[in-house]
Protein backbone atom coordinates (compact mmCIF):
# COMPACT_ATOMS: atom_id res chain seq x y z
CA UNK A 1 0.00 0.00 0.00
CA UNK A 2 2.73 2.45 0.90
CA UNK A 3 5.00 3.87 -1.69
CA UNK A 4 7.92 6.06 -0.77
CA UNK A 5 8.07 7.63 -4.22
CA UNK A 6 4.45 8.06 -5.21
CA UNK A 7 3.54 8.26 -8.86
CA UNK A 8 1.93 11.47 -10.07
CA UNK A 9 -1.85 11.51 -10.19
CA UNK A 10 -2.08 8.39 -8.10
CA UNK A 11 -2.38 9.84 -4.62
CA UNK A 12 -5.23 11.95 -3.20
CA UNK A 13 -2.72 14.41 -1.78
CA UNK A 14 0.87 14.72 -2.82
CA UNK A 15 3.58 17.17 -1.81
CA UNK A 16 6.75 17.49 -3.88
CA UNK A 17 9.78 19.34 -2.56
CA UNK A 18 7.71 21.46 -0.21
CA UNK A 19 9.69 24.29 1.39
CA UNK A 20 8.63 26.88 3.95
CA UNK A 21 10.71 29.87 4.99
CA UNK A 22 10.12 32.34 7.79
CA UNK A 23 12.23 35.33 6.91
CA UNK A 24 15.59 33.77 6.21
CA UNK A 25 14.98 30.66 8.28
CA UNK A 26 13.95 27.45 6.56
CA UNK A 27 11.35 25.58 8.61
CA UNK A 28 10.54 22.95 5.96
CA UNK A 29 13.45 22.01 3.70
CA UNK A 30 12.03 20.21 0.70
CA UNK A 31 9.75 17.41 1.86
CA UNK A 32 7.80 15.04 -0.36
CA UNK A 33 5.02 12.74 0.72
CA UNK A 34 1.74 11.31 -0.46
CA UNK A 35 -1.58 10.30 1.04
CA UNK A 36 -3.81 7.91 -0.83
CA UNK A 37 -7.60 7.84 -0.78
CA UNK A 38 -8.98 6.18 2.36
CA UNK A 39 -5.63 6.11 4.16
CA UNK A 40 -4.88 7.19 7.70
CA UNK A 41 -1.32 8.57 7.61
CA UNK A 42 0.62 10.36 10.29
CA UNK A 43 3.52 12.77 10.39
CA UNK A 44 5.44 12.54 13.64
CA UNK A 45 8.41 14.45 14.96
CA UNK A 46 9.67 16.58 17.79
CA UNK A 47 8.57 20.09 18.61
CA UNK A 48 9.93 22.50 15.98
CA UNK A 49 10.58 19.80 13.36
CA UNK A 50 8.36 21.68 10.86
CA UNK A 51 5.20 19.58 11.10
CA UNK A 52 2.78 22.44 11.66
CA UNK A 53 4.46 24.53 8.95
CA UNK A 54 3.97 21.62 6.56
CA UNK A 55 0.24 21.45 7.34
CA UNK A 56 -0.18 25.21 7.13
CA UNK A 57 1.49 25.16 3.73
CA UNK A 58 -0.85 22.38 2.57
CA UNK A 59 -3.84 24.46 3.69
CA UNK A 60 -2.33 27.57 2.01
CA UNK A 61 -2.25 29.49 5.28
CA UNK A 62 1.43 30.36 4.70
CA UNK A 63 3.42 30.77 1.48
CA UNK A 64 5.63 27.90 0.38
CA UNK A 65 7.54 26.68 -2.63
CA UNK A 66 7.34 23.25 -4.21
CA UNK A 67 4.27 21.50 -5.54
CA UNK A 68 1.08 20.43 -3.82
CA UNK A 69 -1.21 18.14 -5.79
CA UNK A 70 -4.72 17.28 -4.69
CA UNK A 71 -6.88 15.16 -6.95
CA UNK A 72 -4.58 16.00 -9.85
CA UNK A 73 -5.07 19.71 -9.19
CA UNK A 74 -2.24 22.06 -8.23
CA UNK A 75 -3.07 23.63 -4.87
CA UNK A 76 0.08 25.63 -4.26
CA UNK A 77 -1.25 28.78 -5.95
CA UNK A 78 -4.78 28.58 -4.57
CA UNK A 79 -6.12 30.82 -1.79
CA UNK A 80 -6.92 29.11 1.50
CA UNK A 81 -10.67 29.74 1.40
CA UNK A 82 -11.20 27.66 -1.76
CA UNK A 83 -9.78 24.42 -0.33
CA UNK A 84 -12.76 23.36 1.77
CA UNK A 85 -14.93 23.49 -1.33
CA UNK A 86 -12.55 21.00 -2.93
CA UNK A 87 -12.97 18.62 0.00
CA UNK A 88 -9.93 19.42 2.12
CA UNK A 89 -10.34 20.54 5.74
CA UNK A 90 -7.75 21.40 8.39
CA UNK A 91 -8.24 21.22 12.14
CA UNK A 92 -5.58 23.77 13.07
CA UNK A 93 -3.03 23.64 15.85
CA UNK A 94 -4.52 24.93 19.09
CA UNK A 95 -8.02 24.09 17.72
CA UNK A 96 -8.74 27.59 16.38
CA UNK A 97 -12.35 27.59 17.49
CA UNK A 98 -14.23 30.91 17.38
CA UNK A 99 -14.34 31.50 21.13
CA UNK A 100 -16.99 34.25 21.04
CA UNK A 101 -19.35 32.32 18.77
CA UNK A 102 -21.68 29.65 20.10
CA UNK A 103 -21.00 25.98 19.47
CA UNK A 104 -23.84 25.91 16.93
CA UNK A 105 -22.45 28.98 15.15
CA UNK A 106 -18.99 27.41 15.01
CA UNK A 107 -20.50 24.33 13.39
CA UNK A 108 -22.50 26.48 10.97
CA UNK A 109 -19.28 28.19 9.90
CA UNK A 110 -17.83 24.77 9.10
CA UNK A 111 -20.52 24.48 6.41
CA UNK A 112 -20.13 28.08 5.25
CA UNK A 113 -19.28 27.19 1.65
CA UNK A 114 -22.28 24.87 1.29
CA UNK A 115 -25.81 25.75 0.27
CA UNK A 116 -27.50 22.35 0.50
CA UNK A 117 -29.76 22.96 3.51
CA UNK A 118 -30.84 19.33 3.83
CA UNK A 119 -27.31 18.03 3.54
CA UNK A 120 -26.08 20.48 6.17
CA UNK A 121 -28.89 19.49 8.54
CA UNK A 122 -28.05 15.82 8.02
CA UNK A 123 -24.36 16.42 8.67
CA UNK A 124 -25.17 18.44 11.78
CA UNK A 125 -27.26 15.57 13.12
CA UNK A 126 -24.40 13.21 12.29
CA UNK A 127 -21.84 15.41 14.11
CA UNK A 128 -24.14 15.59 17.12
CA UNK A 129 -24.42 11.78 17.16
CA UNK A 130 -20.65 11.40 16.89
CA UNK A 131 -19.99 14.14 19.46
CA UNK A 132 -23.02 14.29 21.77
CA UNK A 133 -21.39 16.78 24.12
CA UNK A 134 -21.61 19.40 21.37
CA UNK A 135 -25.35 18.99 21.15
CA UNK A 136 -25.72 19.54 24.90
CA UNK A 137 -23.69 22.72 24.61
CA UNK A 138 -24.97 23.94 21.24
CA UNK A 139 -26.08 27.37 22.49
CA UNK A 140 -23.06 27.88 24.75
CA UNK A 141 -20.29 30.30 23.79
CA UNK A 142 -17.42 28.13 22.55
CA UNK A 143 -14.80 29.87 24.71
CA UNK A 144 -16.43 28.36 27.79
CA UNK A 145 -15.86 24.76 26.66
CA UNK A 146 -13.12 22.60 28.18
CA UNK A 147 -10.00 21.92 26.13
CA UNK A 148 -11.22 18.49 25.10
CA UNK A 149 -14.64 19.79 24.14
CA UNK A 150 -13.00 22.53 22.09
CA UNK A 151 -10.97 19.90 20.22
CA UNK A 152 -14.17 17.94 19.58
CA UNK A 153 -15.78 21.14 18.32
CA UNK A 154 -12.84 21.83 16.00
CA UNK A 155 -13.15 18.33 14.54
CA UNK A 156 -16.93 18.54 14.31
CA UNK A 157 -16.67 21.92 12.60
CA UNK A 158 -14.26 20.49 10.01
CA UNK A 159 -16.65 17.56 9.39
CA UNK A 160 -19.47 20.04 8.68
CA UNK A 161 -17.61 20.87 5.47
CA UNK A 162 -18.04 17.21 4.48
CA UNK A 163 -14.33 16.79 3.68
CA UNK A 164 -12.78 13.90 1.79
CA UNK A 165 -9.40 14.72 3.29
CA UNK A 166 -9.01 15.81 6.89
CA UNK A 167 -5.75 17.35 8.09
CA UNK A 168 -5.34 17.27 11.86
CA UNK A 169 -2.68 19.30 13.66
CA UNK A 170 -1.75 17.96 17.12
CA UNK A 171 -5.23 16.98 18.26
CA UNK A 172 -3.82 15.64 21.55
CA UNK A 173 -2.11 18.89 22.50
CA UNK A 174 -2.81 20.05 26.03
CA UNK A 175 -5.40 17.37 26.76
CA UNK A 176 -5.64 14.95 29.69
CA UNK A 177 -4.84 11.30 28.75
CA UNK A 178 -8.47 10.21 29.04
CA UNK A 179 -9.55 13.03 26.72
CA UNK A 180 -6.76 12.20 24.27
CA UNK A 181 -8.12 8.66 24.07
CA UNK A 182 -11.63 10.00 23.36
CA UNK A 183 -10.36 12.35 20.65
CA UNK A 184 -8.52 9.49 18.94
CA UNK A 185 -11.65 7.30 19.14
CA UNK A 186 -13.44 10.03 17.18
CA UNK A 187 -10.60 10.19 14.65
CA UNK A 188 -10.80 6.42 14.11
CA UNK A 189 -14.58 6.66 13.71
CA UNK A 190 -14.22 9.41 11.11
CA UNK A 191 -11.62 7.35 9.24
CA UNK A 192 -13.92 4.34 9.34
CA UNK A 193 -16.51 6.42 7.48
CA UNK A 194 -14.09 6.70 4.59
CA UNK A 195 -12.55 10.11 5.26
CA UNK A 196 -8.85 10.18 4.39
CA UNK A 197 -6.80 11.49 7.31
CA UNK A 198 -3.38 13.09 7.49
CA UNK A 199 -2.48 13.41 11.16
CA UNK A 200 0.34 15.48 12.63
CA UNK A 201 1.25 14.40 16.16
CA UNK A 202 3.94 14.69 18.78
CA UNK A 203 2.49 11.71 20.59
CA UNK A 204 4.27 9.26 18.26
CA UNK A 205 3.12 6.02 19.88
CA UNK A 206 -0.56 6.93 19.78
CA UNK A 207 -0.27 8.29 16.25
CA UNK A 208 1.47 5.19 14.90
CA UNK A 209 -0.98 2.90 16.69
CA UNK A 210 -3.84 4.78 15.03
CA UNK A 211 -2.43 5.14 11.53
CA UNK A 212 -1.38 2.54 9.01
CA UNK A 213 1.61 4.46 7.78
CA UNK A 214 3.83 7.27 8.97
CA UNK A 215 6.49 9.81 8.14
CA UNK A 216 9.11 10.97 10.60
CA UNK A 217 10.16 14.60 10.38
CA UNK A 218 13.39 15.99 11.82
CA UNK A 219 14.53 19.61 11.53
CA UNK A 220 12.58 20.32 8.36
CA UNK A 221 13.23 17.02 6.56
CA UNK A 222 11.46 13.71 6.33
CA UNK A 223 13.98 11.16 7.55
CA UNK A 224 11.88 7.99 7.70
CA UNK A 225 8.81 6.74 5.90
CA UNK A 226 7.28 3.34 6.48
CA UNK A 227 4.33 1.36 7.74
CA UNK A 228 3.39 2.03 11.34
CA UNK A 229 4.38 -1.50 12.43
CA UNK A 230 7.85 -1.11 11.04
CA UNK A 231 8.28 2.39 12.46
CA UNK A 232 7.13 1.18 15.88
CA UNK A 233 9.79 -1.51 15.69
CA UNK A 234 12.54 0.73 14.30
CA UNK A 235 15.26 1.25 16.91
CA UNK A 236 15.79 4.90 15.89
CA UNK A 237 12.09 5.68 16.32
CA UNK A 238 11.99 3.74 19.59
CA UNK A 239 14.94 5.70 20.96
CA UNK A 240 13.93 9.14 19.76
CA UNK A 241 10.12 9.16 19.97
CA UNK A 242 8.88 6.25 22.04
CA UNK A 243 11.17 6.81 25.00
CA UNK A 244 12.61 3.33 25.04
CA UNK B 1 -39.01 74.40 31.07
CA UNK B 2 -37.26 71.53 32.69
CA UNK B 3 -33.62 71.88 31.57
CA UNK B 4 -32.64 68.43 32.76
CA UNK B 5 -35.36 66.57 30.87
CA UNK B 6 -34.89 68.79 27.83
CA UNK B 7 -31.19 68.04 27.69
CA UNK B 8 -31.87 64.31 28.10
CA UNK B 9 -34.13 64.47 25.03
CA UNK B 10 -31.57 66.47 23.06
CA UNK B 11 -28.79 64.14 24.18
CA UNK B 12 -30.73 61.05 23.16
CA UNK B 13 -31.20 62.56 19.71
CA UNK B 14 -27.58 63.45 19.02
CA UNK B 15 -26.49 60.30 20.89
CA UNK B 16 -28.53 58.17 18.49
CA UNK B 17 -26.71 59.71 15.55
CA UNK B 18 -23.33 59.23 17.28
CA UNK B 19 -24.26 55.59 17.93
CA UNK B 20 -25.03 54.90 14.27
CA UNK B 21 -21.75 56.51 13.18
CA UNK B 22 -19.81 54.79 15.99
CA UNK B 23 -21.12 51.42 14.76
CA UNK B 24 -19.29 52.05 11.50
CA UNK B 25 -16.01 52.70 13.28
CA UNK B 26 -16.37 49.71 15.56
CA UNK B 27 -17.42 47.22 12.84
CA UNK B 28 -14.46 48.08 10.64
CA UNK B 29 -12.11 48.00 13.61
CA UNK B 30 -13.50 44.65 14.69
CA UNK B 31 -12.76 43.05 11.35
CA UNK B 32 -9.41 44.61 10.34
CA UNK B 33 -8.25 46.56 13.44
CA UNK B 34 -8.22 49.79 11.45
CA UNK B 35 -9.57 53.14 12.65
CA UNK B 36 -11.19 54.34 9.45
CA UNK B 37 -10.76 58.06 10.02
CA UNK B 38 -12.45 58.77 6.68
CA UNK B 39 -15.75 57.41 8.08
CA UNK B 40 -16.88 60.86 9.22
CA UNK B 41 -16.47 62.07 5.65
CA UNK B 42 -18.75 59.28 4.42
CA UNK B 43 -21.38 60.67 6.81
CA UNK B 44 -20.84 64.13 5.34
CA UNK B 45 -21.19 62.81 1.79
CA UNK B 46 -24.46 61.16 2.83
CA UNK B 47 -25.78 64.47 4.09
CA UNK B 48 -24.60 66.34 0.99
CA UNK B 49 -26.07 63.86 -1.50
CA UNK B 50 -29.38 63.78 0.34
CA UNK B 51 -29.37 67.56 0.49
CA UNK B 52 -28.79 67.81 -3.27
CA UNK B 53 -31.57 65.36 -4.07
CA UNK B 54 -34.01 67.00 -1.66
CA UNK B 55 -33.26 70.45 -3.09
CA UNK B 56 -33.71 69.16 -6.63
CA UNK B 57 -37.11 67.68 -5.82
CA UNK B 58 -38.20 70.79 -3.92
CA UNK B 59 -36.88 73.00 -6.71
CA UNK B 60 -38.79 71.03 -9.34
CA UNK B 61 -41.91 71.72 -7.28
CA UNK B 62 -42.99 68.11 -7.25
CA UNK B 63 -46.12 67.82 -5.14
CA UNK B 64 -44.80 65.06 -2.92
CA UNK B 65 -45.36 64.68 0.80
CA UNK B 66 -42.28 65.87 2.78
CA UNK B 67 -41.57 62.43 4.20
CA UNK B 68 -41.30 60.99 0.69
CA UNK B 69 -38.86 63.75 -0.31
CA UNK B 70 -36.62 63.06 2.69
CA UNK B 71 -36.85 59.33 2.03
CA UNK B 72 -35.78 59.90 -1.57
CA UNK B 73 -32.76 61.78 -0.22
CA UNK B 74 -31.88 58.89 2.08
CA UNK B 75 -32.33 56.31 -0.67
CA UNK B 76 -30.02 58.30 -2.95
CA UNK B 77 -27.40 58.80 -0.23
CA UNK B 78 -27.17 55.12 0.77
CA UNK B 79 -25.86 53.68 -2.53
CA UNK B 80 -23.51 56.63 -3.06
CA UNK B 81 -22.00 56.21 0.42
CA UNK B 82 -21.82 52.43 0.00
CA UNK B 83 -19.85 52.93 -3.20
CA UNK B 84 -17.51 55.39 -1.45
CA UNK B 85 -17.02 52.93 1.43
CA UNK B 86 -16.34 50.05 -0.95
CA UNK B 87 -13.83 52.09 -2.97
CA UNK B 88 -12.10 53.33 0.19
CA UNK B 89 -11.38 49.77 1.22
CA UNK B 90 -10.54 48.52 -2.25
CA UNK B 91 -8.28 51.40 -3.31
CA UNK B 92 -6.78 52.74 -0.09
CA UNK B 93 -6.78 50.05 2.58
CA UNK B 94 -6.59 46.66 0.87
CA UNK B 95 -3.13 47.25 -0.67
CA UNK B 96 -1.92 48.00 2.87
CA UNK B 97 -3.57 45.00 4.54
CA UNK B 98 -0.24 43.47 5.55
CA UNK B 99 1.66 46.73 6.01
CA UNK B 100 2.64 47.98 9.49
CA UNK B 101 -0.43 49.33 11.26
CA UNK B 102 0.70 52.94 11.09
CA UNK B 103 0.53 52.93 7.26
CA UNK B 104 -3.24 52.31 6.90
CA UNK B 105 -3.91 54.69 9.78
CA UNK B 106 -2.10 57.55 8.06
CA UNK B 107 -3.78 56.57 4.78
CA UNK B 108 -7.14 56.84 6.53
CA UNK B 109 -6.35 60.40 7.60
CA UNK B 110 -5.24 61.12 4.04
CA UNK B 111 -8.48 59.70 2.61
CA UNK B 112 -10.42 61.86 5.05
CA UNK B 113 -8.71 64.98 3.69
CA UNK B 114 -9.17 63.86 0.07
CA UNK B 115 -12.90 63.23 0.54
CA UNK B 116 -13.31 66.59 2.25
CA UNK B 117 -11.58 68.38 -0.61
CA UNK B 118 -13.66 66.49 -3.18
CA UNK B 119 -16.79 67.58 -1.34
CA UNK B 120 -15.48 71.15 -1.36
CA UNK B 121 -15.07 70.97 -5.15
CA UNK B 122 -18.52 69.49 -5.68
CA UNK B 123 -20.63 71.41 -3.17
CA UNK B 124 -18.58 74.51 -2.46
CA UNK B 125 -17.44 76.00 0.81
CA UNK B 126 -20.68 77.62 1.96
CA UNK B 127 -22.85 75.78 4.46
CA UNK B 128 -26.00 74.48 2.80
CA UNK B 129 -29.23 74.96 4.67
CA UNK B 130 -31.39 71.84 4.68
CA UNK B 131 -34.82 72.99 3.53
CA UNK B 132 -37.36 72.92 6.31
CA UNK B 133 -39.85 70.84 4.41
CA UNK B 134 -40.89 68.70 7.32
CA UNK B 135 -43.34 70.35 9.60
CA UNK B 136 -41.42 70.29 12.84
CA UNK B 137 -44.20 69.83 15.35
CA UNK B 138 -43.23 70.00 18.99
CA UNK B 139 -44.84 67.88 21.63
CA UNK B 140 -44.62 68.71 25.29
CA UNK B 141 -43.32 65.98 27.50
CA UNK B 142 -43.23 66.53 31.25
CA UNK B 143 -42.11 70.13 31.06
CA UNK B 144 -39.80 69.64 28.07
CA UNK B 145 -40.33 69.71 24.33
CA UNK B 146 -39.65 66.94 21.87
CA UNK B 147 -39.93 67.63 18.16
CA UNK B 148 -41.16 65.28 15.48
CA UNK B 149 -37.68 65.32 13.92
CA UNK B 150 -36.19 64.21 17.23
CA UNK B 151 -38.74 61.41 17.51
CA UNK B 152 -38.00 60.33 13.94
CA UNK B 153 -34.22 60.30 14.54
CA UNK B 154 -34.48 58.29 17.76
CA UNK B 155 -36.92 55.76 16.26
CA UNK B 156 -34.90 55.42 13.07
CA UNK B 157 -31.72 54.79 15.06
CA UNK B 158 -33.37 52.16 17.21
CA UNK B 159 -34.64 50.44 14.06
CA UNK B 160 -31.19 50.51 12.44
CA UNK B 161 -29.53 49.11 15.56
CA UNK B 162 -32.11 46.33 15.77
CA UNK B 163 -31.67 45.39 12.10
CA UNK B 164 -27.88 45.47 12.38
CA UNK B 165 -27.91 43.31 15.51
CA UNK B 166 -30.19 40.82 13.79
CA UNK B 167 -27.93 40.81 10.74
CA UNK B 168 -24.70 40.28 12.67
CA UNK B 169 -26.06 37.61 15.01
CA UNK B 170 -28.62 35.79 12.88
CA UNK B 171 -27.46 35.74 9.27
CA UNK B 172 -24.75 33.59 7.78
CA UNK B 173 -22.80 36.61 6.54
CA UNK B 174 -23.08 38.27 9.95
CA UNK B 175 -21.74 35.19 11.74
CA UNK B 176 -18.94 35.02 9.16
CA UNK B 177 -18.13 38.66 9.97
CA UNK B 178 -17.77 37.80 13.64
CA UNK B 179 -15.72 34.71 12.83
CA UNK B 180 -13.40 36.77 10.61
CA UNK B 181 -13.09 39.40 13.33
CA UNK B 182 -11.96 36.71 15.73
CA UNK B 183 -9.53 34.76 13.55
CA UNK B 184 -9.13 35.63 9.91
CA UNK B 185 -6.93 32.66 8.93
CA UNK B 186 -9.19 30.05 10.54
CA UNK B 187 -12.18 31.78 8.94
CA UNK B 188 -10.37 31.19 5.65
CA UNK B 189 -10.22 27.47 6.42
CA UNK B 190 -14.02 27.53 6.70
CA UNK B 191 -14.19 28.82 3.14
CA UNK B 192 -14.87 32.40 4.23
CA UNK B 193 -13.30 34.84 1.78
CA UNK B 194 -11.85 37.55 4.03
CA UNK B 195 -11.85 40.08 1.19
CA UNK B 196 -15.59 39.69 0.71
CA UNK B 197 -16.30 39.98 4.42
CA UNK B 198 -14.12 43.07 4.77
CA UNK B 199 -15.68 44.72 1.70
CA UNK B 200 -19.14 43.86 3.04
CA UNK B 201 -18.29 45.40 6.40
CA UNK B 202 -17.21 48.67 4.78
CA UNK B 203 -20.39 48.74 2.67
CA UNK B 204 -22.67 48.19 5.67
CA UNK B 205 -20.79 50.79 7.73
CA UNK B 206 -21.11 53.30 4.88
CA UNK B 207 -24.83 52.59 4.50
CA UNK B 208 -25.33 53.39 8.19
CA UNK B 209 -23.20 56.52 7.76
CA UNK B 210 -25.47 57.71 4.93
CA UNK B 211 -28.55 57.54 7.13
CA UNK B 212 -26.67 59.18 10.00
CA UNK B 213 -25.64 62.02 7.70
CA UNK B 214 -29.23 62.71 6.69
CA UNK B 215 -30.38 62.56 10.32
CA UNK B 216 -27.64 64.95 11.42
CA UNK B 217 -28.28 67.36 8.55
CA UNK B 218 -32.02 67.34 9.15
CA UNK B 219 -31.58 67.88 12.88
CA UNK B 220 -29.23 70.85 12.65
CA UNK B 221 -30.75 72.05 9.38
CA UNK B 222 -27.32 72.45 7.84
CA UNK B 223 -24.72 70.53 5.82
CA UNK B 224 -21.13 71.54 5.22
CA UNK B 225 -18.10 69.85 3.70
CA UNK B 226 -16.26 69.90 7.05
CA UNK B 227 -19.18 68.58 9.12
CA UNK B 228 -17.85 65.02 9.05
CA UNK B 229 -14.64 65.85 10.84
CA UNK B 230 -15.84 66.72 14.34
CA UNK B 231 -18.81 64.35 14.03
CA UNK B 232 -16.44 61.55 13.08
CA UNK B 233 -14.11 62.28 15.98
CA UNK B 234 -17.02 62.32 18.41
CA UNK B 235 -18.39 59.05 17.09
CA UNK B 236 -14.91 57.56 17.31
CA UNK B 237 -14.78 58.73 20.94
CA UNK B 238 -18.15 57.07 21.47
CA UNK B 239 -16.85 53.81 20.00
CA UNK B 240 -13.80 53.93 22.28
CA UNK B 241 -16.04 54.75 25.26
CA UNK B 242 -18.14 51.66 24.61
CA UNK B 243 -15.12 49.48 23.81
CA UNK B 244 -13.93 49.57 20.22
CA UNK B 245 -14.78 46.43 18.27
CA UNK B 246 -17.89 45.86 20.37
CA UNK B 247 -21.28 46.54 18.68
CA UNK B 248 -23.32 46.97 21.86
CA UNK B 249 -20.49 49.18 23.15
CA UNK B 250 -20.76 51.52 20.17
CA UNK B 251 -24.51 51.89 20.70
CA UNK B 252 -24.10 52.49 24.44
CA UNK B 253 -21.10 54.77 23.93
CA UNK B 254 -22.94 56.89 21.37
CA UNK B 255 -26.01 57.40 23.55
CA UNK B 256 -23.91 58.12 26.64
CA UNK B 257 -21.72 60.58 24.79
CA UNK B 258 -24.79 62.39 23.47
CA UNK B 259 -26.20 62.63 26.99
CA UNK B 260 -22.91 63.80 28.54
CA UNK B 261 -22.56 66.43 25.85
CA UNK B 262 -26.14 67.68 26.15
CA UNK B 263 -26.13 67.79 29.94
CA UNK B 264 -22.67 69.34 30.00
CA UNK B 265 -23.74 72.01 27.54
CA UNK B 266 -26.97 72.58 29.43
CA UNK B 267 -25.34 73.10 32.78
CA UNK B 268 -21.86 74.44 32.05
CA UNK B 269 -22.91 78.11 32.14
CA UNK B 270 -24.73 77.56 35.40
CA UNK B 271 -21.77 75.79 36.97
CA UNK B 272 -19.23 78.30 35.81
CA UNK B 273 -21.29 81.32 36.78
CA UNK B 274 -18.88 83.16 39.06
CA UNK B 275 -21.75 84.96 40.81
CA UNK B 276 -22.75 81.66 42.40
CA UNK B 277 -19.30 80.89 43.78
CA UNK B 278 -17.33 82.61 46.48
CA UNK B 279 -14.37 84.00 44.53
CA UNK B 280 -11.53 85.16 46.73
CA UNK B 281 -9.65 88.32 45.75
CA UNK B 282 -11.98 89.90 43.24
CA UNK B 283 -15.15 90.22 45.32
CA UNK B 284 -15.64 93.93 44.77
CA UNK B 285 -15.39 93.91 41.00
CA UNK B 286 -17.34 90.71 40.66
CA UNK B 287 -20.18 91.90 42.87
CA UNK B 288 -20.53 94.98 40.74
CA UNK B 289 -20.84 92.98 37.57
CA UNK B 290 -23.12 90.42 39.16
CA UNK B 291 -25.33 93.22 40.34
CA UNK B 292 -25.37 94.67 36.84
CA UNK B 293 -25.69 91.51 34.66
CA UNK B 294 -26.96 88.91 37.09
CA UNK B 295 -24.32 86.41 35.97
CA UNK B 296 -20.68 86.25 34.98
CA UNK B 297 -20.19 83.05 33.02
CA UNK B 298 -16.74 81.59 32.55
CA UNK B 299 -17.62 78.88 29.99
CA UNK B 300 -20.73 79.01 27.82
CA UNK B 301 -22.52 76.47 25.67
CA UNK B 302 -20.02 77.17 22.86
CA UNK B 303 -17.80 74.74 24.76
CA UNK B 304 -20.13 71.95 23.62
CA UNK B 305 -17.46 70.09 21.64
CA UNK B 306 -15.14 69.84 24.64
CA UNK B 307 -17.18 67.22 26.45
CA UNK B 308 -16.77 64.44 23.91
CA UNK B 309 -13.01 64.76 24.03
CA UNK B 310 -12.94 65.06 27.82
CA UNK B 311 -14.80 61.75 27.86
CA UNK B 312 -12.30 60.27 25.37
CA UNK B 313 -9.35 61.34 27.52
CA UNK B 314 -10.97 60.00 30.71
CA UNK B 315 -11.69 56.65 29.05
CA UNK B 316 -8.14 56.35 27.72
CA UNK B 317 -6.75 57.14 31.18
CA UNK B 318 -9.07 55.09 33.38
CA UNK B 319 -10.49 52.34 31.20
CA UNK B 320 -8.69 52.05 27.84
CA UNK B 321 -10.68 48.96 26.90
CA UNK B 322 -13.95 50.92 27.14
CA UNK B 323 -17.14 50.13 29.05
CA UNK B 324 -17.95 46.82 27.34
CA UNK B 325 -14.61 46.01 25.74
CA UNK B 326 -12.36 43.16 26.69
CA UNK B 327 -8.82 43.73 27.83
CA UNK B 328 -6.74 44.55 24.77
CA UNK B 329 -4.27 41.76 25.48
CA UNK B 330 -7.03 39.22 24.91
CA UNK B 331 -7.75 40.45 21.41
CA UNK B 332 -6.21 38.44 18.63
Amino acid sequence: MASSSPEKGYALLEALNLEVHYGGIAAVKGVSFAVEEGELVCLIGANGAGKTSTLKALARMIPSSGEIHYRKERLDRQPSHLLIGKGMALVPEGRGIFARLTVAENLAMGAYHRNDKDGIAADLAHVYTLLPRLKERAEQVAGTLSGGEQQMLAIGRALMGRPQLLLLDEPSMGLAPLMVEKVFEVIRAVAAEGVTIFLVEQNARLALQTCSRGYVMESGRITLADTSDKLLADPRVRAAYLGE
Amino acid sequence: MDIFLQQIINGLTTGSVYAIVALGYTMVYGVIQLINFAHGEVVMIGAMVAFTVIMAIVGAGAPLPPIVIVLAGVLAAIPVCMTVGFLLERVAYRPLRHAPRLAPLITAIGMSIILQQLALLIWGRDPRAFPQIMENTSFSLGGAAISSVQIAIILMSIALMAVLTWFVYRTKFGIAMRATAENVSVAGLMGIDANRVIAGTFIIAAGLAAVAGVMYGTYYGIAHYTMGFILGLKAFSAAVLGGIGNLAGAMLGGILLGLVEALGTGYISEFTDLCKWPVVGAEGMLMERCAADGHVVLFGSNYQDVFAFLVLIMVLVFRPSGLLGERVSERA
